[in-house]
């Protein structure tokens, strides 16, 4: 009974956790994306520059009709939303924000986020074969395309950090991190922050939801809360994408007094890349269908085997 | 974007990509850094010129009847109506002065496309430019203003502006500074 309760309070703190953070990097991007094209951003909602901006979408969002075409695959299409957002979720319960505030330490973490965070795919692709509408389809299409291409990369760059910590273990790869790594794993947390964007289809990645092309690729027939729900697994999927590039290649919560600090340092760090993944977003232009698989073939999978290769003579060299 | 820029001998393409996507992130970021451009109206009244042309305003004083305005408006916006009054003599044996009063003077801004041609012709400086625009409506026969409401915009016209540095002076002062004509003296 008790370990049930206790479960189920976990579960509550980790969700609303969860979708906090998605707001807040939501309403970042609102902000810092305005004054970076000169521009104010939301002001009024919440009375303070506009902090509950997102929350006044959210009811405008529940508010409003919820279509399903007529042609389309009904389950599917409703389902779409949940398998979207869901795995961002169960990625999120077992990455460790310090090794002693984590909802599951799961021992294969590293494998359990990436296997997680894959499923997402699903979600898209779902969306846009079960949408009956061509420009969805055409966007579940190189959706499917971008992520399973920039999925190798990523994986490969995860690899070289387990390989260097010598563990699959999240905490793990925390405990065993060394300041040396940010020099010696450049190149695979270059890898994974490109692939990361990749897989957050945002720019300059975001040709799955190409407005200009496809009106908005997968989400095209989508309305109300299931739209809201797409747009919420976009900002989760950032939360969890720099969290994990923060555990795996930013040391987590290693730093100054990291034994009391240590949930603050790794939301410190991950805060950062969540503000560099708007700031690329802000910044740059589209990349075309052929340059996006160019780069992922030809850039970053050798780049991650060469660090694999780098990161595999290093232990052997090194290891007693 | 000019040539010294540039490292020399090397086309801006040769250089790769890399050089731009900084640039980008530079110029986003250099933007964040500044204030942004938005104004924000209705919180903040907005700096207007001080010639801008929001609304007309009446000094009904200073109407004679004239209709210039009227006739020369393009849109024939402007509704006058004036009769004669008959003014007893002053003085005992007198002529009887007439004058014009004005019975109705009404702007009607649905029309009015705010070429200022009537404050142009007036010769009496009756109408001014006012800066101020916030009178829409619900009604569109809401934008008829009247006598009354004209003048109450009378308030808000700001003084003229002043000359240019080394322009000439106003007829006015000109004519007042004159000097005094005299009697000829001698016979011509």
């Amino acid at each position: 009974m008790n370990a049930g309760l206790e479960i189920l309070v976990r579960l509550v703190i980790m969700l609303l956790v969860f979708v906090v953070m998605s707001l807040v990097v939501g309403q970042t991007e609102h902000k810092v994306m305005a004054h970076m094209q000169g521009r104010l951003g939301p002001m009024y909602a919440g009375g303070f520059h506009g902090w509950a901006q997102l929350v006044a979408d959210a009811v405008k969002f529940v508010q409003k009709e919820d279509v399903t075409p007529r042609a389309a695959d009904r389950w599917v299409f409703k389902l779409a939303p949940a398998i979207a957002l869901a795995p961002y979720l169960v990625a999120f319960s077992v990455i460790p924000l310090s090794s002693t505030v984590v909802v599951a330490d799961v021992d294969a973490g590293v494998l359990f986020v990436l296997a997680a965070s894959a499923v997402g795919i699903l979600g898209v692709l779902m969306a846009g074969w079960s949408s009956a509408n061509k420009y969805a389809l055409l966007g579940g299409m190189r959706a499917a395309a971008q992520l399973l291409s920039y999925e190798l990369p990523m994986v490969l760059a995860a690899a070289s950090v387990a390989l260097a910590a010598g563990t699959l273990s999240l905490t793990g790869i925390v405990d065993a991190w060394h300041p040396l790594w940010l020099l010696w794993q450049l190149p695979g947390a270059f890898v994974f922050l490109v692939a990361a964007v990749a897989e957050l289809k945002r720019t300059p990645f975001d040709m799955p939801v190409a407005e200009p092309e496809i009106v908005m690729g997968p989400l095209t027939e989508y309305s109300g809360l299931r739209f809201a729900f797409f747009m919420l697994s976009e900002y989760a999927g950032i939360v969890v994408m720099s969290l994990l590039f923060t555990v795996l290649f930013l040391g987590g919560s290693n730093g100054p007094f990291s034994d009391a600090l240590g949930p603050v340092w790794t939301l410190a760090k991950s805060a950062l890349i969540s503000v560099l993944i708007i700031w690329l977003r802000v910044s740059w232009p589209r990349l075309r269908e052929d340059q996006l698989q160019r780069l992922a073939w030809l850039v970053l999978v050798p780049l991650a085997l060469a660090q694999l290769a780098l990161t595999a003579v290093w232990v052997v060299f090194t290891s007693p | 974007m000019t040539d010294h820029q540039h490292s020399p001998g090397l086309p801006p393409k040769a250089r790769g990509i890399i050089p731009g996507l900084i640039k980008g992130m530079v110029t986003t970021a250099r933007t964040l850094a500044k204030p942004s451009h938005t104004s924000e109206y209705p919180d903040v009244k907005p700096h207007l010129p001080p010639r801008s042309r929001g609304v007309i305003a009446l000094l009904e004083e200073n109407c004679t009847s004239c209709m210039l305005c009227a006739r020369e408006c393009p849109d024939w916006c402007i509704y006058i109506d004036s009769h004669k009054e008959t003014l007893p003599a002053t003085t005992e044996g007198g002529r009887e002065r007439q004058r014009n009063v004005l019975d109705r003077f009404a702007i009607d801004f649905s029309l009015c496309m705010y070429c200022g041609i009537c404050i142009e012709v007036c010769p009496f400086d009756a109408l001014h430019w006012s800066p101020e625009f916030e009178y829409a409506e619900f009604d569109i026969l809401d934008l008829v203003h009247e006598k009354t409401r004209l003048g109450q915009w009378m308030a808000t016209v700001p003084p003229p502006p002043a000359l240019d540095p080394s322009s000439a002076e106003p007829q006015e002062i000109a004519a007042a500074n004159k000097p005094v004509r005299t009697a000829p003296t001698g016979s011509a």
